[in-house]
């Protein structure tokens, strides 16, 4: 609409517009971007420093932190710093492995991620494909968990689960953190901007609820689970307080967790490891980064797309 | 228009099955006994539970360790707010403009967006370290001799700076989408109209972009009150002493450390009500942003 009513407005204007940005206006534009690129070279340096820092200095021994502060250049302690972190058997039990908490993480992740978009994209399709009774009921009982997060009902959630036996297991951790419905929202949505005729289309056909969910909406969805996917595996990887509560048995720990360990062993210490527990952060965000680096536009679809 | 849909008097209730089982369980179940102990004093060592009213929640409120984690979040929020949309909305008017390398400037602006707080948290404390941060040297050049963990404002500050770095990736994000779902006529019109750039700026791009200003500065809030809990935790290295804390991270202690389930519960029911008000507020302005597009 708006484009429609510029196109109209703006023609004498088009011809000029090649011939400006060729000109005098080009060499203007070039000049302010100067600008912009200080401006963003400036925001690089913000938001990536304290990673550089983070890792340079893992590369070093405690001594010569503790001694000559965090370091820029890389040092010669790589190696011994993350063959510790991974491999170094840590903990009250000495069992825990960076490794090992990494797979818990990976767990977490994955099934979170996998759990979620599992059940939010059946209920999403019953509430859309649907007319049943109860059907807006169940539509305000999900949208409910929209307006309380897990950091408010803390107490009475670890007791929902303490009660049910399911501290210290996958399940207790997962299943939890899926009671959200976030992804139900973002899905229903989708499904509501798929056009009717193929619904006609496929009972014509002579297919069922079933045939047209698995068949062609499953398909339609496939770039939409991708982005969502990626969203929730950060989510779940990144989980924190949860997983405080949750894991008292050291082998349950995801990475994440495991840096509220460090800080735990480090009270007590003349020189803490400071190599360790950064090296400890930089593993924690490899995953997650990686992820969504790699699936970047895909990311930057889902994020923005689900929040509408 | 009306969406074609199927008959059926049991599909659609086991489709639904995973989804309400959890939600009764894990959210339903909690919020309902949140509530209900908030009006409870507990005794921890028997298990007695009396009934006392709203005492819990005057006691809380109340309490002056109370209204000092309150101010502590209040300005807590504003400033995190405040600083990571505003440094967000200059980054993405810096990376909408130029021509090359938007890509590369993209993917190190968002890297952070993959890092748990509790980690960031970690390199923060680093960062801010009595012996080995260069911040804490840096202030100290200009004779600021920075005690995080120590004092009170000091760990304040560094806890605000570090969950605005946070923050500025998703709003990052978020800004430039909405910068380049302008459309270039509108630009185009705008550059004949108003030579300056700055000018431009704020009489026609800024005001396009308000709606998701609105949009962001709720996400913002509620990133500040809920999400910052493990940048709190590890910064304060479980032990908040002298230090201050948001009223998230009391209900947690005072629960979890303190014992006190009622006290706790009520401080949980006063923020379900805060986020209740947001959400509707959120509401609101998502219907009337379907007006703009």
């Amino acid at each position: 609409m708006s484009q429609d009513q510029i196109a109209v407005t703006g023609k004498p204007v088009v011809p000029a517009a090649p011939s400006a940005s060729a000109t005098g206006a080009g060499a203007f534009v070039r000049r302010h971007q100067i600008v912009e690129h200080i401006v963003l070279l400036f925001g690089v340096l913000l938001m990536m420093g304290p990673i550089a820092v983070a890792f340079t200095t893992s590369t070093h021994d405690p001594v010569t932190i503790h001694s000559e502060g965090m370091q820029l250049g890389f040092g010669d302690n790589f190696l011994p710093t993350y063959e510790a972190v991974i491999f170094e058997q840590t903990g009250f039990t000495k069992q825990v492995t960076g490794w090992g908490m990494s797979l818990n993480s990976l767990i977490l992740g994955l099934g979170f991620a996998i759990g979620k978009i599992i059940v939010s994209m059946l209920a999403a399709y019953a509430i859309v494909y649907f007319r049943f009774p109860l059907g807006t009921l169940c539509f305000w009982i999900i949208f409910s968990t929209l307006l309380l997060p897990l950091e408010v009902r803390i107490l009475p959630s670890y007791e929902v689960v303490q009660g049910l036996g399911l501290l210290n297991s996958y399940t207790g951790l997962i299943l939890p953190l899926i009671a959200s419905a976030t992804g139900t929202f973002f899905f229903r949505q989708f499904f509501k901007s798929v056009p009717n005729e193929l619904l006609e289309a496929a009972r014509i056909d002579g297919a069922g609820p079933f045939r047209f969910f698995w068949d062609i909406l499953v398909p339609l969805s496939r770039t939409m689970i991708a982005a969502i996917f990626i969203i929730m595996f950060v989510v779940g990887w990144n989980q924190y307080l949860w997983p405080i509560l949750m894991t008292t048995d050291e082998s349950f720990y995801t990475v994440v967790r495991g840096i509220r360990q460090i800080l735990q062993v480090w009270i007590g210490a003349d020189i803490p490891d400071y190599n360790e527990a950064l090296g400890l952060a930089i593993i924690a965000m490899i995953p997650p980064v990686l992820i969504v680096i790699i699936f970047q536009r895909m990311f930057i679809k889902g994020l923005v797309e689900s929040e509408k | 228009m009306h969406k074609a849909q199927f008959q059926s008097p049991l599909y659609p209730y086991l489709l639904l099955l995973p989804q309400m089982a959890i939600v009764a369980i894990f959210f339903l179940w909690p919020s309902a006994e949140a509530v209900r102990s908030s009006f409870f004093l507990q005794d921890p060592f028997f298990g007695n539970e009396t009934f006392v009213g709203i005492d819990n929640y005057t006691d809380a409120v109340t309490r002056s360790d109370y209204g000092r984690a309150a101010w502590f979040t209040f300005l807590f929020t504003v400033v995190v707010t405040f600083f990571s949309l505003g440094i967000a909305l200059l980054l993405a008017v810096a990376a909408d403009n130029v021509l090359r390398g938007q890509g590369p400037y993209k993917t190190l602006l968002m890297w952070v967006y993959a890092i748990a707080p509790p980690v960031a948290g970690l390199i923060g404390i680093m960062l801010f370290d009595q012996h080995i941060g260069p911040i804490v040297d840096f202030f100290a050049l200009f004779g600021w001799d920075m005690r995080v963990g120590v004092d009170y404002w000091d760990s304040g500050i560094a806890m605000m700076i570090v969950a605005t770095w946070k923050q500025i990736p998703v709003n990052f994000i978020f800004f430039l989408s909405g910068l380049q779902s302008i459309p270039k006529g509108v630009r185009e019109a705008a550059s004949i109209d108003n030579p300056s750039a700055s000018g431009r700026f704020w009489t026609i791009i800024f005001p396009l972009l308000a709606p998701t200003s609105f949009f962001l500065m709720i996400i913002n809030i509620t990133y500040a009150f809920f999400e910052t809990f493990g940048i709190v935790d590890v910064m304060l290295k479980g032990e908040p002493g002298n230090n201050p804390v948001t009223l998230v991270y009391k209900v947690f202690l005072d629960g979890f450390r303190g014992n006190d389930l009622g006290g706790s519960s009520a401080q949980s029911v006063i923020l379900m009500v805060f986020v209740l008000a947001l959400t509707i507020v959120q509401f609101r302005l998502i219907e009337r942003r379907v007006h703009y597009t």
